[in-house]
C-alpha cells in the first residue's frame, strides 16, 4: 500500500517536473529575444556595439543607443508621433464606423442587406498585397499620396471585415427589451446608440480598437509603398533606413533601440487587454 | 402592442424610413469598402491591359503583359521560392504548435503565464520581429554567433547571411518564434472541444497515448487544423517583410517571394501595368487556395 502510494507520488513528481521543464524551457525560447533586445539597447555606445555576452549593461544604463537612432531621418520624436497618430486614428475611426455599421446591419431592415454585410466580409478573400499597385493610383488620384490621412483611410478598410463582424455579433447578443424600454423613455436613434447601447457593446468595442490599433502600428508593406517622403514615415519605414545602414555600415544600436520603441507598446497594450485580445482571435478564427 | 393596432399605411411608412436610416448607418463602412477596396479590385483588371508607367500615359496592350508573364523566368523563380518557404514553413510551425498545445491543454498550475509567454512573439509587428532577428543573427554583434559557439555547433566567424541555406534557416527560426503561439492557440480550442469522455472511453479500451492521437484526437480535429493549416500557407504565400528586411532579396536573389517580385515590378520598375497582371495571376492562386480551404472544412463537417 505505502510503496504503491509513494510509486504513485513519485510519478506525478516526474510528470510535474517535465511540465514544468518543457513549460520553462519554451516560455525562455519565446520571451529571451524581447529581454535580450530590450536589455541591449540600454548599454553604453561603446559596450553595444560588441555582442551582447552578458546581454545586459554592465557599465550602467545608457540612452546612447536612444539617441543614436535619434539621429535617423527626422528624429524618433517625429517617427513615433506618426506611428502614434496613425495607430490611433486608425482605431477610433475603425470603432466608429464598425459601431455604425454593426448597429444598422443588426438592428434595421433594407434591401440588400446580406449582400451587402457579405461584401464587407468578401473582402477578406482578397488579400490587400493584390491590390497594392492599384491602390496607389488612386490615392494618388485623390490627392492622399504620401499621407497619414490616406494611409489611415486603407487601414481602416482593411479592419472593416474583422470589425463589423464583431459589432454586429455584440450588437446581436444585446436583448430587444433594453432597446424598446429605452425607446417608450424617448431615446431615438443616435441618442439611443450612444447613451443606451454603448456600454453594452462596450467589450465588442475594446476588441476592434485593439486590433486597429496593432495591426496598423505594425503594418509594413503598405506604409513602405505609401509614404515617400522621409518626415511621414512611420517606425517600420525608418527602420528600414537604420537597416540599410550609412556609408556601408549598420548601426546596429540604432537597430536595437528601435525593435524596442517598436515592440513595446504592442506588448504592453496586449498584456492589459490580453482577454479582449483572445475574444477578438477567437471570433476571428471561428469566423 | 401599440404597432400592430395602428393603421397598414403608417406603418408600411415606418418600414421605408427604417430601410432608409438602416442605409444611413452602413454608409460609410461601405463608402470605405468601395473607394479602397472595390474600386482598387475592378482597376486591377484595368491596368492589366495596359502599359502603365509611373509618367506619362498608360498605352492598351491587351493581353501583353500576361503573355510576358508566361515567359518570366524571374517570376517562377518566385513562384517556385514562394512554394518552398510555404511548405518548409508550415510543416516547421506545426511541428512546434502542436506539441506546445498539448503542453498547455489541461488546466495546470502555471498554464496560464506559460501560455502568454509562448503567445507574446504574436502581437509584436512582423517589421519589428524582423528587425529583432537580424540583430540577433549578425555576425559582427549579435547574440546567435556568440550563443551557437558556446554551444560548439557554429563558428563564431560565420556569416549567417551569406548562404541561402542559413539565411533561410534563421528567416524560418524567426517565423516560427512569431507564429507558433498563434497556431498553438488555435489548436487548443480545437483540442479542448473534444470531449474528455472520448479519450477515457478509447483508454479502457486499452489504446495506447499514440493511438489515442492518430485515431481520437487528429480525426476530430479535423476541422481545426484545416482552418489553422490555411491561415499559415496564405500568410506564407504573402510574405514579403522578412525577406525585404532580413536579407533584402536574400543570397543571389534567391529569395524573391511573389508578393516582393510584385513590389519590384510595381515601385522600384514602376512597371505598374504588369505588376497588376501579376497581382492577378497572385490572386487567382489564393482563390484556388480558398476554394480548397472551403472544401477541406466542409469534409471536416462531413466526418464531425
Amino acid at each position: 500500500m505505502t510503496t504503491s502510494t509513494s510509486r504513485r507520488g513519485r510519478r506525478a513528481r516526474t510528470a510535474a517536473g517535465l511540465y514544468h521543464g518543457t513549460g520553462l524551457l519554451a516560455s525562455l525560447f519565446f520571451l529571451a529575444p524581447f529581454a535580450i533586445v530590450t536589455l541591449s539597447s540600454f548599454r553604453h555606445g561603446t559596450e553595444a556595439r560588441l555582442p551582447p555576452i552578458p546581454p545586459w549593461p554592465t557599465t550602467g544604463f545608457s540612452l546612447d543607443s536612444y539617441r543614436t537612432l535619434d539621429s535617423f531621418g527626422s528624429g524618433i520624436w517625429q517617427h513615433t508621433l506618426n506611428s502614434t497618430i496613425v495607430a490611433v486614428s486608425t482605431a477610433l475611426l475603425t470603432v466608429v464606423v464598425s459601431l455604425l455599421a454593426g448597429y444598422g446591419f443588426s438592428r434595421y431592415r433594407f434591401m440588400f442587406k446580406n449582400a451587402l454585410f457579405v461584401l464587407i466580409i468578401a473582402t477578406l478573400m482578397i488579400p490587400f498585397q493584390s491590390i497594392l499597385t492599384p491602390l496607389f493610383i488612386i490615392l494618388a488620384r485623390l490627392g492622399l499620396n504620401n499621407s497619414l490621412v490616406g494611409l489611415t483611410l486603407v487601414y481602416v478598410t482593411l479592419q472593416l471585415p474583422f470589425s463589423v463582424f464583431m459589432m454586429r455579433n455584440a450588437f446581436d447578443a444585446v436583448p430587444k427589451e433594453i432597446e424598446e424600454a429605452a425607446r417608450i423613455d424617448g431615446a431615438r436613434d443616435l441618442k439611443l446608440l450612444v447613451r443606451v447601447l454603448l456600454p453594452l457593446v462596450l467589450p465588442g468595442i475594446v476588441t476592434v480598437a485593439i486590433f486597429a490599433f496593432l495591426n496598423s502600428w505594425n503594418e509594413f508593406l503598405a506604409a513602405l509603398v505609401l509614404l515617400s517622403d522621409n518626415s511621414k514615415f512611420t517606425l517600420p519605414i525608418l527602420m528600414t533606413a537604420v537597416r540599410a545602414g550609412r556609408l556601408g555600415a549598420i548601426d546596429w544600436t540604432a537597430v536595437q533601440s528601435g525593435v524596442t520603441v517598436m515592440m513595446i507598446p504592442c506588448l504592453f497594450v496586449f498584456l492589459l487587454l490580453q482577454r479582449y485580445y483572445m475574444r477578438g482571435l477567437m471570433a476571428g478564427a471561428v469566423k | 402592442m401599440s404597432l400592430a393596432e395602428t393603421p397598414a399605411v403608417p406603418r408600411r411608412r415606418l418600414r421605408g424610413r427604417s430601410q432608409w436610416k438602416g442605409l444611413v448607418y452602413i454608409a460609410p463602412a461601405m463608402a470605405l469598402v468601395i473607394v479602397f477596396f472595390l474600386l482598387p479590385v475592378l482597376f486591377t483588371f484595368w491596368m492589366s491591359l495596359h502599359k502603365w508607367p509611373l509618367l506619362g500615359e498608360p498605352k492598351f496592350i491587351g493581353l501583353g503583359n500576361y503573355v510576358r508573364m508566361l515567359s518570366d523566368s524571374r517570376f517562377f523563380a518566385a513562384l517556385g521560392f514562394t512554394a518552398y518557404y510555404t511548405v518548409i514553413i508550415t510543416i516547421a510551425i506545426f511541428a512546434l504548435a502542436f506539441p506546445l498545445a498539448f503542453l498547455v491543454e489541461r488546466q495546470r498550475r502555471f498554464v496560464g503565464a506559460y501560455r502568454t509567454a509562448i503567445f507574446l512573439p504574436v502581437v509584436v509587428g512582423l517589421a519589428s520581429a524582423s528587425l529583432l532577428w537580424t540583430w540577433f543573427a549578425n555576425v559582427d554583434n549579435g547574440f546567435l554567433n556568440p550563443f551557437l559557439a558556446w554551444l560548439g555547433v557554429l563558428d563564431l566567424k560565420t556569416n549567417l547571411f551569406a548562404t541561402f541555406d542559413s539565411a533561410f534557416f534563421v528567416i524560418c527560426v524567426m517565423v516560427v518564434w512569431k507564429v507558433a503561439g498563434f497556431t498553438m492557440i488555435i489548436l487548443l480550442t480545437g483540442l479542448q472541444a473534444i470531449p474528455t469522455e472520448l479519450g477515457e472511453a478509447a483508454r479502457i479500451d486499452g489504446a495506447n497515448r499514440w493511438k489515442r492521437f492518430v485515431f481520437v484526437t487528429l480525426p476530430l480535429m479535423r476541422k481545426t487544423m484545416a482552418l489553422s493549416l490555411i491561415l499559415s500557407v496564405t500568410g506564407s504565400i504573402l510574405a514579403f517583410d522578412q525577406f525585404y528586411i532580413m536579407t533584402a532579396g536574400g543570397p543571389q536573389n534567391r529569395m524573391i517571394s511573389v508578393v516582393y517580385y510584385i513590389f519590384n515590378q510595381s515601385f522600384v520598375s514602376f512597371n505598374l501595368g504588369y505588376g497588376a497582371a501579376l497581382s492577378l495571376a497572385l490572386l487567382a492562386i489564393l482563390v484556388l487556395i480558398s476554394i480548397v480551404q472551403l472544401w477541406l472544412l466542409r469534409v471536416g463537417e462531413d466526418q464531425p
